[in-house]
């Protein structure tokens, strides 16, 4: 792979890398003077705030920040140089939890998850417990990054895994753009061999979804029919096949927000989330039945408000704490990111919810 | 007062012209919204096609727009810029075909 995109804002020091200062911004300008109305208000218009979170469906597992990827979006501000990483211990009390828990989906998430030392052991005790649905958020390129992770999509596939990658594009161009310099020929060979395995091969249990997530300042398009173009493009050119496509809005928060400001999109981009605000997204939003676990088991109503460190709004803040009483039902934290999961036909880890 | 005749905010108000002409303002949207839903063409041809039409026109919030559309829509950078060259293409001939109806003048006036 060539050079990084970036580097992290923590790297950096950018100001942005202290969450205050993006909660901040999303509080401040077009939603303190009254142009745009606050996430709070909007939800409020159709009598949905307070959101609450439902029966929890999905475990979110963050297991670490660090990744061999610098991406210019990146929501978890994640490279190289990010050492927060999930103990044994933690995932230990994960396990506990998850096997108390009638979560039918264990969503393993990063940075990029196969870098945590204790990750395969990890996956080997989950995959026992016998969740539904397993699924390892993987960059695509960490398969081919170094000899260590060669064997993934053979170690994936005997656990049945369900694996999901990114890929903002089907050509070269767009993708290095976002991700860096040679990760898109990185992720082909990966797909290819993740395919020469079965994954995302037609009637095969192997699931392997890619999500799409727009490599600028603007919104995703229809999922189905971003569906078609990729499966069309990459069976043409590179005989790659996948399962489901999932379209993901980016949220304007850590790098991304970062790059809004710098390229002076900021505004236009909160009036075009707000303008795309679609109340029935609202109902299905993927916090009221998700939970995300942080890398020190701490616990949020979504990625992303882990990554503002917003925590839950209950007495059990740490996984070593679960009680479903103190989680079901608790009000979820909000703030003007929240429109992100809520423009067009909604937008989720899943893909849309509308 | 603006300094310019174009302002890239007034393009969030174009459904502000409703307000003084209501019935024609929505038929207006509806229609306009009709025409781009996927039809015996997809909604992404019919965005590249009002992407070449919108520089013919020389409309800067068209532009602004259906740039923005095809980029939501995975449109790539060499698909906008040559449908761009079409609606140039159509302009261009469209000029020179008229050198036929000069050819015709000075043929008659001068032949």
């Amino acid at each position: 792979m060539g050079k990084l995109k970036t580097q992290s804002l923590q790297k950096r020091h950018s100001d942005l890398a202290n969450t205050n200062k993006q909660l901040e911004i999303l509080s401040n300008g077009v939603f303190a003077n009254g142009e745009l109305p606050t996430f709070k208000n909007k939800i409020s218009e159709t009598n949905q705030f307070p959101l609450k979170a439902k029966t929890l469906e999905i475990l979110q597992i963050n297991v670490g920040y660090m990744c061999n990827q610098v991406c210019e979006h990146c929501h978890v501000d994640a490279g190289p140089d990010r050492k927060e990483i999930m103990t044994k211990e933690t995932m230990q009390q994960i396990l506990d939890v998850i096997k108390t828990t009638g979560a039918h989906t264990l969503d393993l998430t990063g940075g990029a998850p196969e870098m945590n030392p204790n990750f395969r052991w990890f996956v080997e005790k989950a995959s026992k417990i016998g969740v539904q649905d397993f699924i390892v958020r993987s960059n695509l390129t960490i398969i081919r990054a170094n000899k260590k992770y060669y064997d993934l999509p053979d170690f994936f596939k005997k656990h049945n895994i369900h694996v999901v990658s990114s890929m903002p594009h089907w050509t070269r161009g767009k993708t290095d753009k976002q991700r860096g310099e040679g990760v898109f020929d990185m992720s082909i060979k990966a797909l290819q061999e993740l395919n020469a395995v079965g994954y995302g091969m037609p009637n095969s249990d192997l699931k392997l979804d890619l999500v799409y997530n727009p490599s600028g300042a603007f919104l995703p398009g229809d999922q189905m029919a971003m569906e078609k173009d990729f499966k069309k493009a990459l069976l043409e050119d590179f005989e790659i096949q996948f399962h489901n496509l999932f379209a993901i809005t980016n949220l304007p928060i850590s790098r991304f927000l970062d790059y809004l400001i710098a390229s002076e999109n900021y505004e236009d981009y909160m009036y075009n989330l707000v303008e795309a605000y679609n109340p029935m997204a609202v109902e299905n939003v993927m916090c009221t039945n998700t939970l995300s676990v942080s890398w020190d088991g701490y616990l949020f109503d979504c990625d992303f408000n882990q990554m503002l460190e917003l925590p839950v709004n209950s007495k059990a803040k740490h996984i070593s704490e679960y009680k479903t009483e103190l989680l079901e039902g608790r009000n979820i934290v909000i703030s003007q990111h929240c429109y992100g999961c809520t423009a067009g036909a909604g937008s989720s880890c899943q893909g849309i919810v509308a | 007062m603006s300094k310019t005749y174009y302002d890239p905010a007034d393009l969030r108000k174009f459904a502000k012209i409703t307000e003084w002409s209501e019935e024609l303002g929505h038929k207006f949207f509806e229609y306009y919204g009709k025409v781009f839903e996927e039809g015996a063409l997809t909604s992404r041809e019919k965005s590249l096609i009002a992407l070449a039409v919108a520089h013919t026109e020389q409309c800067p919030y068209c532009i602004d727009a259906y740039t923005k559309d095809g980029l939501q829509r995975g449109v790539t950078k060499e698909e906008m810029m040559e449908a761009i060259h079409v609606g140039a293409a159509i302009k261009s001939g469209a000029t020179l075909v008229h050198g036929v109806q000069m050819m015709n003048k000075v043929n008659k006036l001068d032949g």
